[in-house]
């Protein structure tokens, strides 16, 4: 791959915290190599703000090889940036051209109130997770990994219900700001398995009723989610925990 | 779980929406069968046998209760979920690509379905009310088929009558296939089939539809 240097106008969000207003700020980078990540690009950046004694952008990120979720950003329009099944960690530079104007911005969700700058507060999603992401397990010795038969085809759907790392952007994507990618992975990861059978239908229901209060929209099948997610998670989820919720709010006696 | 926590949590709308969809989808294959009659060509003899059947069976006249009811629902559900979906995101993007990742008519179902509400409006005025009025208030046999024939001979109406039914080309584009999903049946063998199926039903409802207005107005009708 041609590897060549670019100078970038970047327009990012910022914002003191979370009662300031916030305004976008115009930063101009050079000589960014094309085999930069677009983390990295901001590393710079910041090294030339604190340089010049100005406050560094704030942005959340951790593993920076795309399998944490944490960082959060809406470049150009699209969460993550404009490459598919991708995190912006994994995003480079050589998606951009010389003398291009990119613009960052946080997730825009009212229950993910943005923190500061680029950083958002996802606890939404930890108390989706508290309200019935679990499933209990006796104590005593480990049960043998082979005891328990499970089907193939269902352990690779939950396997790949369960590779969501939770970064929000089918939130930040939604039209409408709704949960349901997310929430529908992780109900359908546990109700695919016999281990999740116990809190089965308690689950969909209190996890459910978590995501409503969290203020998150309502899903109307755009199909924007499965499309932005890095991580590919299936709509066919969401349809899932629309048949799970069912049963379970007309079959349940709760 | 309590009924009401049922019907207004973010997933028992989206089945109000499916189930009353899935309602008003069985409608228009009978208001399009029904109506198709006047392509027999026999001056409308058919179609006027059949709509008077509809207008004074009671059976008929009992569901059209659930018509309404159901048609209310969809369109005050809808409303609702509009406006939580617009209140979930008190601050929009400023730069935002939607077009890279979904369908303009599956983020339009608030704007298409207002059109066709206008739509429906007007429809009414049109037909639903003169019938009722010849039921109740007329002794005149009461001759719909004319009545076509007299309102879609202004080209205003039969313009106003196109754009309806193209808002409900796009509306049922994306509502067909959205109430499966909604109500869980999402499955690798059957999706390919209800997609087919939905782009079928919505071509042959929307062009029989648009092609009554047509054919009174540039007289291919005895």
């Amino acid at each position: 791959m041609e590897h060549y240097h670019m100078n970038l106008t970047l327009k990012v969000w910022r914002q003191k915290n979370s009662q300031a207003s916030g305004n976008f700020d115009t930063h101009s980078v050079k000589n960014i190599s094309s085999e930069m990540s677009f983390l990295e690009m901001f590393d710079v950046l910041n090294e030339q703000l604190i340089e010049s004694g100005k406050e560094p952008i704030a942005f959340d990120h951790d593993c920076r090889e795309g399998i944490c979720g944490a960082c959060s950003m809406y470049i150009d329009g699209q969460p993550h940036g404009p490459w598919q099944k991708n995190t912006t960690c994994q995003l480079h530079m050589r998606a951009f051209k010389d003398g291009d104007t990119i613009v960052v911005e946080p997730w825009r969700s009212k229950a993910f109130p943005v923190i500061k700058d680029l950083v958002v507060d996802r606890g939404a999603f930890d108390r989706i997770i508290q309200a019935g992401g679990y499933i209990s397990v006796n104590t005593g010795n480990a049960v043998d990994a082979n005891a328990l038969p499970i089907d193939k085809k269902k352990a690779d759907d939950a396997f790949d219900a369960a590779s969501c790392i939770g970064c929000g952007a089918c939130v930040a994507t939604c039209k409408n700001g709704s949960a349901m990618l997310f929430v529908s992975a992780k109900v359908s990861q546990l109700a695919l398995l016999p281990q999740g059978e116990p809190e089965r239908q308690s689950r969909v229901l209190n996890m459910v009723a978590q995501m409503d209060k969290e203020g998150f929209g309502n899903c109307t099948n755009t199909y924007a989610c499965e499309a932005e997610c890095p991580k590919g998670i299936s709509v066919a989820n969401i349809a899932r925990m629309n048949r799970e919720y069912l049963g379970a709010s007309l079959g349940s006696e709760d | 779980m309590t009924w009401k926590q049922l019907f207004t949590s973010s997933l028992g709308k989206k089945f109000t929406m499916a189930f009353t969809g899935f309602f008003l989808i069985l409608f228009l294959i009978v208001h399009v069968t029904i109506n198709a009659c006047i392509f027999l060509n026999d001056g409308g003899q058919t179609y006027n046998t059949v709509a008077h059947f509809m207008s004074h069976n009671w059976i008929v006249r009992f569901l059209e209760i659930g018509l309404f009811a159901g048609l209310i629902l969809h369109i005050i559900q809808g409303l609702v979920l509009w406006k939580q979906n617009r209140d979930a995101r008190p601050i929009k993007y400023y730069s935002n690509k939607p077009e890279k990742n979904s369908t303009w008519y599956s983020r339009s179902m608030g704007l298409l379905g207002t059109l066709l509400l206008l739509f429906l409006v007007m429809h009414l005025s049109h037909f639903y009310v003169g019938t009722k009025v010849a039921l109740y208030g007329g002794d005149q046999p009461h001759n719909l088929y004319n009545e076509m024939r007299e309102t879609f001979s202004y080209w205003w109406i039969v313009a106003a009558y196109i754009i309806g039914v193209i808002a409900l080309f796009w509306h049922l584009m994306h509502g067909f296939q959205s109430a499966f999903q909604s109500l869980g049946l999402n499955h690798k063998r059957y999706r390919p089939i209800i997609q087919a199926a939905g782009l079928g039903y919505t071509v042959i409802i929307c062009v029989l539809f648009i092609l009554m207005p047509l054919a009174f107005y540039f007289n291919w009708l005895a």
